[in-house]
């Protein structure tokens, strides 16, 4: 391969990655520089990794009852005490800790994906298209925090995978309205212009320029979404509206903590704890990821 | 200014109605027949067709929305499935009780998440300044469910201070006011310090230290009136989650607010209520944020250049 | 200089400490300025100009601290004074004008509150007193309707309004020194004549002694007496206006006089000074103006010259008029920069 033959490939393959590689590579950059953002970020694997290995773990099975020792104590035995069933506190938050996050992350990842495309399509077409959408997002964010999800669980029988969607819904317009922003901002900058004047197709200046400009605020938006997901996710099977027993969901073991709370405060303690362990985490990820992509924030 | 007013009430058309079209959809999605539910399981079939005509179920859907819409805004959302009260009756009070918890909430946020905010700003990187955000993070990561079981388990089971449910009493108001505020607090907190941070760095704070005024007037007065502008939105946005909030806080202080009849009457599938309930909240919501609007653009008035 | 002097300026010393370093924005800098007369202080941006004003009255941002040095006002040191005495000559003994006069008003306030604040906290005039007084004061900075201004609020002004309410302002209690900012940069170029000329009137007016921080030769020629020129947190000249203009010493003033425009010759292109100011976190060890200067020698790199008196009465820091000068002892700094530049 001769030199000039060596170029032209090299371009090409620049060319082919390099919105999404630069929009990558700055934003790891950017993270990395950022010390809350990187203590989110450790954070966050951990209780991954903690909540996908620790199931195989622990030798305890966190649904079988054993009534000769129910309602112990925090010991050596039972780190977190045991139940009212007599099963092992420890064992049931790690695997709850799984299902929580699960549920955490899918109906951020579903919310968000519709999320972005209807706040893409309303920030690159505007117009009435733009109007009418918006609109329909005011009306959604007219239901606040966990009534949306709420209302929709009333109608649909509580099972995971409703929670799922409840919530997933309450995250569009979220979404939907930071990435109509940014594709405002992004739609106008000049090199967009150049791209249509010289006829590339709308799909194609949306996944190569457009989506990657945007990707940061999402990623941020998600970080901090999924905190408040978990509140939401824990809070309606603790109200009995998601994850039912003997399910070892996070907010259902506070939900057995509360009608045990006079004989047995332990109950409640740990489930509670680790669900703040992971809002915090995501939380402070977020905050981090922010400030370190906020340009105001840059500049001091 | 006062067209300001009318053509954002204009725009509160549009919201809800589509609220409305909501909330009246959730009953039409239900699964199962509303007339079988209020006649029971056994009921024979000619009680259940009497029961269709008097809630006009047999009606086109369009009319039945309107009648629904009619009546919602003379503030009657028809009988009880359960109780055969009417809903307004059943849930007018126990309105007034939710009302004051996210009031009472709301104040104690504002109150506890100002000074916190002030303090933060005004000693910037000091250990205080630290400290305060670092709980203030924490009170934003706490499900106030689980905070409220906490606090009830200490106070209320282990020092027998306060009494763990109820509402009503002084000593029943502050746990629950409490749990309620502390997230809405952790908020404006945050953004109160921000906000702060970013108007003791404009140039008008340097001119009233060059006037010569003490550093308590130069933050006090011109610095947290204009610091203030921003907050004010958050404060609205927090009041609607304290009311959705109310929700968990009500089950587990066990208080006869909306919230908690709500829970009880979505698993009792006694949806005139629900919906009532579902409703309510939005249309509060909506109006508190229309006031905060308002405000807002009043207090930024002189701000805007044009 | 027989005159009282109100303001005599010994070897401040101002830096910001940041993570533990020392940052030195102003180093070493003395001058006088005599009872009712302007002084400009000249430079780029980063010369330390700004930094020095603002140590006058302490309005200095967060890190910064006044490291060293004497700033005496009426025989009074400020720089050994407490809060609460510093804070009684701010806006009533000194007064200070900034830059922006878009931003520097409170928004949430009228015009009229933020002038009676002022009144209030020097001379306790209460609201009505107040209010006739910054009519006169508004009046007295050529304010149009001074009735209907008090009354609104800074956004319902124009920029050049707002410096005149700015000026209004510091004048409240008839100071006896006025620090000037940067006053008209920000301006329109007419409006910039008009405040400069508002300036000058009320000083002569008044009896004020003036500091007018700037970097437009301009400005000084038409409102100084004297000239402080600064390069990185040093003075490296200090003339009375005329000598500055007809025989500035330094380079560095030299290249300033070139890049403004001038009415009598036919130069029709400005020559700006090559290269940028040094940061004051790597000042480079001999004179800060050497690596941009032309006639620099070895000397020059190494050593840092001191502030010399000249036989003319200029005071200048630059190796070319000492002894020690290692250079083309025929050097003629302004000539020779001239035929450079017409060869």
């Amino acid at each position: 391969m001769n030199t000039e033959q060596m170029k032209q490939t090299n371009i090409k393959a620049t060319k082919k990655d390099r919105p999404w590689k630069r929009s990558l590579k700055d934003f790891y950059k950017k993270l990395v520089k950022n010390k809350s953002a990187l203590i989110g970020g450790y954070l966050i694997i951990i209780l991954i990794i903690i909540a996908i290995v620790g199931p195989f773990l622990t030798t305890l099975d966190p649904a079988k009852p054993d009534y000769a020792i129910k309602l112990e104590e925090p010991s050596a035995d039972h780190w977190f005490g045991t139940d009212h069933h007599g099963r092992d506190i420890f064992t049931r938050v790690i695997h709850g800790l799984w299902i929580t996050m699960f549920i955490g992350f899918t109906a951020t990842i579903l919310g968000s994906i519709a999320g972005v495309i209807i706040g893409i399509v309303s920030g690159y077409y505007g117009g009435k298209i733009d109007a009418v959408i918006m609109r329909f997002m005011d009306i959604l964010l007219a239901f606040p925090g966990i009534l949306l999800a709420l209302a929709l669980i009333s109608i649909l029988e509580p099972s995971r995978s409703n929670v799922i969607y409840a919530i997933a819904i309450f995250a569009i317009p979220t979404f939907a309205r930071i990435v109509r922003g940014s594709t405002l901002a992004t739609k106008n900058l000049e090199y967009i212009d150049a791209m249509k004047a010289l006829g590339a197709s709308d799909l194609r200046i949306i996944s190569k320029h457009i989506f990657p400009n945007i990707l940061s605020p999402i990623i941020v938006q998600a970080s901090l979404f999924i905190a408040n997901a978990v509140i939401t996710a824990s809070g309606l099977s603790f109200l009995g509206m998601g994850e039912q027993p003997p399910s070892p969901e996070l907010g259902a073991l506070l939900s057995d903590g509360r009608d045990f709370m006079w004989d047995a405060g332990h109950i409640a303690l740990f489930p509670g704890l680790v669900i703040m362990l992971i809002v915090l985490a995501f939380n402070v990820f977020g905050d981090g990821l922010r400030d370190a992509l906020d340009p105001k924030m840059n500049k001091k | 200014m006062f067209q300001f007013i009318v053509r954002r009430l204009i725009q509160l058309i549009p919201v809800l109605l589509g609220v409305t079209i909501i909330v009246f959809s959730l009953m039409h999605l239900t699964p199962g027949n509303p007339a079988q539910i209020i006649a029971g399981e056994s009921a024979p079939k000619e009680t259940i067709e009497q029961i269709e005509n008097r809630l006009g179920l047999n009606d086109p859907i369009p009319v039945q929305y309107f009648h629904f819409l009619k009546d919602a805004v003379m503030l009657d959302f028809g009988t009880s499935w359960r109780t055969s009260l009417p809903v307004s009756q059943e849930l007018a009070p126990k309105f007034w009780v939710t009302l004051e918890l996210a009031v009472y909430s709301t104040i104690f946020s504002i109150f506890l998440g100002l000074i916190a905010g002030i303090i933060s700003a005004v000693r910037q990187y000091s250990i205080a300044d630290v400290g305060i955000m670092l709980v203030a993070l924490f009170g934003l990561s706490m499900p106030n469910f689980w905070f409220g079981l906490m606090l009830m388990q200490w106070f209320s089971l282990q020092l027998g201070w306060l009494p763990p449910t109820g509402w009503g009493s002084p000593q029943q108001i502050i746990l629950p006011v409490i749990t309620l505020g502390t997230m809405g607090a952790a908020v404006i907190a945050r953004m109160t310090r921000s906000s702060m941070l970013d108007v003791i760095s404009q140039d008008y704070i340097r001119t009233a230290r060059a006037k010569g005024l003490k550093e308590r007037v130069v933050i006090y007065r011109h610095a947290l009136k204009n610091a203030l502008i921003p907050v004010v939105t958050v404060i609205g946005l927090q009041f609607g989650s304290l009311l959705a909030g109310a929700v968990l806080t009500e089950t587990v202080f066990a208080i006869n607010g909306m919230g908690k009849l709500m829970v009880d009457r979505i698993l009792a599938r006694d949806f005139p209520v629900v919906q009532a309930s579902v409703l309510i909240i939005a249309v509060v919501f909506v109006f508190v944020n229309l006031i905060v609007d308002i405000s807002y653009k009043f207090l930024n008035k002189r701000i805007n250049m044009d | 200089m027989n005159q009282e002097t109100i303001l005599d300026i010994n070897d401040l010393r101002t830096s910001f400490l940041v993570d533990g370093f020392e940052v030195k924005a102003v180093d070493g800098v003395s001058f006088k300025l005599p009872k009712g007369k302007t002084i400009g202080i000249v430079g780029e941006s980063g010369s330390g100009k700004s930094i020095t004003a603002m140590s006058i009255l302490q309005l200095l941002d967060k890190p910064g601290k006044i490291m060293g040095g004497e700033i005496n006002f009426k025989g009074r040191d400020l720089t050994k004074l407490s809060e609460k005495e510093i804070r009684d000559i701010r806006g009533n003994e000194i007064s200070m004008i900034f830059q922006e006069p878009m931003t520097s008003l409170n928004p949430v306030y009228t015009i009229g509150q933020q002038i009676r604040e002022t009144l209030k906290v020097h001379q306790g005039l209460d609201k009505q007193r107040g209010t006739k007084k910054a009519i006169e004061l508004l009046t007295l900075v050529g304010i149009p309707s001074p009735e209907q201004r008090v009354k609104q609020y800074p956004h319902e002004l124009s920029g050049g309004m707002r410096q005149r309410v700015m000026i209004a302002m510091a004048l409240a209690c008839n100071p006896e020194l006025l620090i000037a900012d940067e006053p008209t940069t920000a301006l329109d170029v007419t409006i910039q004549a008009q405040i400069l000329e508002l300036i000058k009137d009320l000083q002569s007016e008044l009896g004020m002694s003036v500091i007018m921080i700037t970097h437009d030769m301009g400005v000084v020629a038409e409102t100084c007496d004297y000239v402080a020129v600064m390069y990185g947190g040093k003075v490296v000249e200090y003339q009375d206006v005329k000598s500055i203009f007809k025989s500035p010493k330094h380079p560095y003033t030299v290249g300033l006089l070139n890049s403004i425009p001038r009415h009598d010759t036919d130069v029709d292109e400005l020559e700006p000074i090559k290269g940028n100011v040094p940061s004051p976190k790597d000042m480079p060890e001999g004179c800060r103006f050497a690596p941009r200067c032309p006639f620099a020698t070895e000397l020059c790199t190494q050593e840092l010259p001191t502030l010399d008196t000249q036989a003319d009465g200029g005071e200048v820091r630059c190796w070319i008029y000492t002894d020690r000068w290692d250079g083309d002892p025929e050097v003629n700094v302004r000539e020779s920069k001239r035929t450079a530049e017409s060869e």
